[in-house]
C-alpha cells in the first residue's frame, strides 16, 4: 500500500499507457510526463501568486487579496483572464518575430529544465546521466530570452533592464554552478537520480543530505543567493527595478505575452528551487527514517513549496540592492567564498570519515566567513553609504 | 558580523506575519463596503449649500453675490443670479440663485468657497460616495443636489456648525440693534424738525446686512 502511495503517479502513467499498442507506447509515456508537468507547475504558479500576494500582506499587516472567490483563491483566474482579454501591442518600431518569440524561447527553456528534475522515487521524465549539466544549459538559454525581449522592444528601458539582467544572470550563473560543483565532487556524478540516491540514508533516523555538512551548508547558502539572483527576485530584482526602468525588459509587452513573461519568472522559481532541494536538501527523500512511508513526491513538493516561501519572505523582507553593490557582492564575496568551499569539499573528500573532517572543515569556513565580512566590512562599498555632498 | 541585518529584517517580518493572524491591532485593515469607520469631523469632500427653513429653495442662505464662483480656482461653480428678490430665512428680500452648479469632476476640495463665503451659505460635505455611470450629467451637481439642511451640517460637523451659528445669531443681534438703532434715530430726526429730508432716513434701514451684495455686482 506505501508502495503503492509512493508509485501512484507512475502506476497510473504505466495504466494509461497499457492501452495503447506496443510501438506507441514509449511516445505515449513521455508525452503523459510532459502533459503533466505542462499542467502542474502553471498551475502552482498560480497558487503561488495569490499565496505571494497574501504572504506579502500579512508580511506588511494587511490581509491582502480576499475578494475572488473564497479567501481569494479565485484571484488568478480573474488575472489570467484580464490578461487574455487585454490587447497585446506590439512597438510599431520593434522587431515584431523576434519580441513575439521571446516569451516563447523563455517559457520552452524553463520548462526543459524540469526533464531532469526527479519529483519522486523513479518520477524523472528523462533520466540524464549529465542532468546537471542539461539543466544549467537550459537555465543559460533562458537569458538568450531575456535579451531578446530587451533588444527586440526598441526601448531603452527595455534595453537597460536586459543588460542588467543579462549582466547579473552570467555573474550569479558563475556562483550557482561553483556551488553545485561541490555536490558533483562528493556525489561523483552528474545525474541528478544518483545525487539524490546518495543523500538517501539515514544515521539515528537522520538522512545524509549535503545540507547537513560544513561545505554543504556554505553550499547551500551560496547556491540560494545565486539562485535569487538568477530568477530576479528580491532583493536582486534589478532588471525590473519598476523606480528606474518601468518594468526592466518586459516593458513592452501587454496581454499574454506579459502573463508567459510573469509565468516564465515563476516557473524558473520553481525549477530553481526543485534543483536546490535535490542537490542540497535530498530530493524526494523524508527528513526522518520513519517518515519514508509517506510518498517521496509528498517531500519533494513539500521542499519546494519551503523555498518558495523563504523566496517570498525574502522579498517582503529586504530592499533592492544597487547595481554595483550586486556586482560587487557577485565577484568579491560569494564567488571568493564559493571557490574556497570547491577546495574545502575536496577537504572533505580527502579525509576520510572520521570526526576531524568535520572540525577542520567548519574551521576553515567560519573563519574564511568572519575574516571576508571583517575585510570587506572596512570597505566602502559594504558599509553604511556616506553622503559627501549631502553634508 | 555579516549578514546579522539581514537575519535581523527576516525576524521582524517573519513576526509581523505571525502576529498579524493573532493580533487585532496590528491588522487595521478596515474592510470597506462592509464595514466602516465614521468619518473624521474635520473631513471634507465636495460643497454643499445649507438652508435653514424646512424647503430646501426658500431656505438657500445663499445670496447668489457670486463671489465663490470668482475664487474658485478650477473655476468649477456656475452661478446664475435671479432678478428679482424673494425673503430669504429670516424675511429679508435678497436675491437668490437660479442655477447654483457644481462641477465635481473638476473641484479640488480647496475649500477656498468655504472661506470667501460672507454668509455662511457653502460647506463641505463628507459624502464620498459619489461614482456615477454619467461622467458629464452626474458628476455635474445642481443646487437641489447641494441642498442641505442645516440640521444635517451639524451631524457632520457638530463643532463647526454651532460656532457658525453662534456666529450668525450675534450678527443678526447686532443687525437688529443697529436697525433698531437708525430706525429710532430717523424717527427721532422725523419727529424733531419737521420734514428737511424724509426720504432718506428708511434707507439705511432697508439694508442692515453685514456685507451687502455690492461685491457680487
Amino acid at each position: 500500500m506505501i508502495d503503492k502511495m509512493d508509485q501512484l503517479f507512475v502506476l497510473l502513467q504505466h495504466w494509461l499507457v497499457a492501452f495503447l499498442p506496443a510501438s506507441l507506447q514509449q511516445a505515449a509515456a513521455v508525452l503523459i510526463s510532459v502533459v503533466a508537468i505542462v499542467c502542474l507547475f502553471p498551475a502552482l504558479f498560480a497558487l503561488t501568486t495569490v499565496l505571494e500576494r497574501k504572504g506579502l500582506g500579512r508580511i506588511q499587516n494587511r490581509i491582502g487579496p480576499n475578494r475572488t472567490g473564497p479567501y481569494g483563491i479565485l484571484q488568478p483566474v480573474a488575472d489570467g483572464i484580464k490578461s487574455l482579454t487585454k490587447e497585446d501591442i506590439v512597438p510599431l518600431s520593434a522587431n515584431a518575430p523576434v519580441h513575439f518569440l521571446a516569451p516563447l524561447v523563455l517559457v520552452v527553456a524553463v520548462f526543459m529544465g524540469f526533464a531532469v528534475l526527479p519529483m519522486g522515487r523513479n518520477m524523472v521524465l528523462v533520466d540524464m546521466d549529465a542532468g546537471l549539466l542539461f539543466y544549467f544549459a537550459m537555465g543559460a538559454s533562458t537569458e538568450v530570452a531575456v535579451f531578446m525581449a530587451g533588444w527586440s522592444s526598441r526601448n531603452k528601458y527595455s534595453l537597460l533592464g536586459a543588460m542588467r539582467a543579462v549582466a547579473q544572470m552570467i555573474s550569479y550563473e558563475v556562483v550557482l554552478l561553483l556551488s553545485s560543483v561541490a555536490v558533483v565532487m562528493i556525489a561523483g556524478s552528474l545525474s541528478l537520480t544518483k545525487i539524490v540516491e546518495a543523500q538517501n540514508h539515514y544515521t539515528y533516523g537522520i538522512p545524509h543530505w549535503y545540507i547537513f555538512t560544513p561545505w554543504g551548508l556554505a553550499g547551500f547558502i551560496m547556491y540560494a543567493i545565486a539562485a535569487t539572483a538568477e530568477t530576479n527576485r528580491s532583493p536582486f530584482d534589478l532588471p525590473e527595478g519598476e523606480s528606474e526602468l518601468v518594468a526592466g525588459y518586459h516593458t513592452e509587452y501587454s496581454g499574454f505575452k506579459f502573463a508567459l513573461f510573469f509565468l516564465g519568472e515563476y516557473l524558473a522559481m520553481f525549477s530553481i528551487s526543485g534543483l536546490g532541494t535535490t542537490l542540497f536538501l535530498g530530493g524526494w527523500s523524508a527528513p526522518f527514517s520513519f517518515l519514508t512511508f509517506i510518498p517521496s513526491w509528498f517531500w519533494f513538493f513539500s521542499k519546494l513549496m519551503l523555498s518558495i516561501f523563504v523566496f517570498i519572505w525574502m522579498r517582503g523582507t529586504l530592499p533592492r540592492l544597487r547595481q554595483d553593490q550586486l556586482m560587487n557582492f557577485a565577484w568579491k564575496f560569494v564567488l571568493p567564498f564559493s571557490l574556497l568551499n570547491l577546495m574545502v569539499t575536496a577537504l572533505w573528500r580527502f579525509m576520510g570519515d572520521g570526526w576531524e573532517r568535520w572540525v577542520v572543515c567548519s574551521a576553515i569556513l567560519i573563519i574564511a566567513y568572519v575574516v571576508m565580512g571583517r575585510f570587506s566590512m572596512l570597505r566602502e562599498h559594504f558599509g553604511p553609504r556616506r553622503y559627501r555632498y549631502a553634508e | 558580523m555579516l549578514g546579522e541585518g539581514i537575519l535581523k529584517g527576516m525576524a521582524e517580518t517573519a513576526r509581523n506575519f505571525a502576529g498579524s493572524f493573532v493580533s487585532k491591532e496590528r491588522l487595521t485593515t478596515v474592510e470597506y463596503p462592509e464595514e466602516r469607520i465614521a468619518p473624521v469631523e474635520n473631513a471634507r469632500v465636495f460643497p454643499f449649500l445649507v438652508y435653514d427653513t424646512a424647503d430646501w429653495e426658500g431656505g438657500l442662505r445663499c445670496v447668489a453675490c457670486q463671489i465663490c464662483e470668482k475664487e474658485c480656482p478650477p473655476k468649477c461653480i456656475y452661478i446664475d443670479k435671479s432678478k428679482d428678490k424673494k425673503p430669504d430665512a429670516i424675511g429679508k428680500p435678497q436675491f437668490y440663485p437660479t442655477r447654483f452648479d457644481i462641477d465635481i469632476s473638476v473641484c479640488m476640495s480647496c475649500q477656498i468657497c468655504v472661506e470667501v463665503c460672507p454668509f455662511e451659505a457653502i460647506k463641505m460635505d463628507t459624502d464620498f460616495e459619489l461614482a456615477t455611470d454619467d461622467r458629464f450629467g452626474g458628476l455635474l451637481l445642481d443646487r437641489k443636489q447641494l441642498a442641505k439642511s442645516n440640521e444635517y451640517y451639524h451631524q457632520i460637523h457638530p463643532t463647526e456648525a454651532s460656532e457658525v451659528d453662534a456666529r450668525l445669531a450675534a450678527e443678526k443681534v447686532k443687525a437688529d440693534a443697529k436697525a433698531k438703532a437708525t430706525a429710532d434715530a430717523a424717527a427721532a430726526k422725523a419727529a424733531a424738525p419737521p420734514a428737511p429730508k424724509p426720504e432718506a432716513a428708511p434707507a439705511p434701514a432697508s439694508a442692515p446686512a453685514p456685507k451687502p451684495e455690492g461685491a457680487g455686482d
